[in-house]
Order: C-alpha cells, then sequence, then structure tokens
C-alpha cells in the first residue's frame, strides 16, 4: 500500500506523464518531500516556502487540505492525494 | 478553432449578464479528445468580485472527478469581463493551467448585460496567448428562442 497521488496533466512533465504517482508519509508535507526525491522540481510547483501555493488546490480523498491542517494534514497508505491548479483570473 | 453550439454560446452569455457585474465563470465539459463542448457547468465564482473570478475549490473538485468518472475534459473554460474588453488578462494568462482548453471570454462592459456582447476564444499555452475563430454550429443542445432566449 502506498499513498496515491493525482497529477493534473500541466505538472505530469515532472512525472514523466503520468497521471498518478505513488508517495509516502505521515503529513502531507512529508510525502511531498517523498514525491521531490523521484520527481525533481514537483514540490517547487505545489510549495511556496513551507506552504502551499496560493493557486494549487490539493484534496486530500475528498476534502480541501486547507481545511485538514494544510501541510500538517496527516496522511496514511490507502489515501489519494489530489493536485488540482485552481482555476482563476481576473480584469489585471 | 473553437467550434460551439449556438444553444452552448446562449447559456454561458446568459450566465454573465445574470452575475453582472460580478465575473461569472464555468466550464463545458467534452468526451476526452473529441475537442467537442457539449455539457455545460456554470461555476460559482467563489470570489464573488466584479474584477477576479475562482472556481469553488470543494465544486471544483467534484466537477473534475465527475469529468474523470466520465472520460470527459474541460474542453471550454469561460469568463466574464464586465468592465474590461473580452481578452485575457495579466492575472488569467498567469493562473492557466489547461493547455487543451479554449479560453472563452465574455465582456459585458458595454451592454451592461444587455444585448450581444463580445464573445472571444483563445489558447493560453505556458503564458502565449493566441486568438482563434468561433464557429458556430446549429447544435441540438437545445433551442434558442427568437427573443434569443434558450429552450431547453
Amino acid at each position: 500500500m502506498a499513498i496515491e497521488v493525482r497529477i493534473p496533466t500541466i505538472l505530469r512533465n515532472y512525472t514523466g506523464g503520468a497521471k498518478s504517482v505513488e508517495g509516502a508519509g505521515d503529513t502531507l508535507a512529508g510525502l511531498f518531500a517523498d514525491l521531490e526525491s523521484r520527481h525533481d522540481g514537483l514540490r517547487e510547483r505545489l510549495m511556496d516556502g513551507a506552504g502551499l501555493r496560493r493557486f494549487i488546490n490539493v484534496y486530500l480523498n475528498d476534502e480541501d487540505v486547507r481545511f485538514l491542517g494544510g501541510m500538517d494534514a496527516p496522511v496514511k497508505d490507502g489515501d489519494t492525494v489530489t493536485v488540482l491548479p485552481a482555476v482563476a483570473g481576473g480584469m489585471h | 478553432m473553437l467550434t460551439i453550439s449556438r444553444a452552448l454560446r446562449a447559456q454561458i452569455i446568459a450566465h454573465a449578464r445574470k452575475d453582472h457585474p460580478d465575473e461569472a465563470c464555468g466550464v463545458i465539459a467534452g468526451p476526452a479528445g473529441t475537442d467537442r463542448p457539449e455539457r455545460f457547468i456554470p461555476m460559482t465564482n467563489a470570489e464573488r468580485s466584479p474584477t477576479f473570478y475562482r472556481f469553488d475549490s470543494m465544486e471544483q473538485f467534484r466537477v473534475w472527478s465527475e469529468m474523470d468518472d466520465r472520460d470527459e475534459e474541460p474542453v471550454v473554460i469561460y469568463h466574464s469581463h464586465t468592465s474590461t474588453e473580452a481578452f485575457p488578462s495579466r492575472t488569467d494568462i498567469s493562473y492557466a493551467s489547461e493547455p487543451q482548453a479554449h479560453y472563452v471570454l465574455v465582456s459585458t462592459r458595454d451592454t451592461g448585460g444587455a444585448g450581444d456582447p463580445e464573445f472571444r476564444s483563445f489558447r493560453i499555452v505556458e503564458g502565449d496567448v493566441t486568438e482563434e475563430e468561433v464557429q458556430i454550429s446549429e447544435g441540438d443542445a437545445g433551442m434558442i428562442r427568437p427573443d434569443g432566449g434558450l429552450d431547453r
């Protein structure tokens, strides 16, 4: 068992084109560190310093991690983590 | 080139008018790989703002999961500008993250929500914007009444 991480189209150049990859960790931060060891540069696209980038949404199973403690959200084998860039814009 | 039915075009415009002066936003899903916009999905603008839009994060998750289950993709991603032209702003370009999508912009600035607004389509790939032709097809996704409204 591992944690399945679903990767959006725009970040699949970091995963060799894979739609989902597997990782391990006790927290979201740990999981991203584990992913970074195999997918160089991915973490930088997800995180801004120690926190999540403002226009990246990350879901643990079916909940937004911002409601679950952010990067400290606990994760475990069998979980599914989904990354979706926010759809956003404006007049300026 | 974007090919879109007259009925779907009318639905986008109706949504933009309804939410004016706030920006309206949404998606038209289609079968993956076909480039055919078919299923109209108006989204909540979580910002409820005349100058900014952002899909509600949980609604986006549900809609994206549903598209995945149905083997669809976001063929069109639309939003309105309510006091500027229907052209991608710097903000629109920097957050554009679906390179296969047609980014449709509607401007309600001149019409205040009445009349036929500007309706334009763009590709946004790695920060480069390319406008494309919009071709209207007489689809079967609804019937247009003589007054421009939509019967379904």
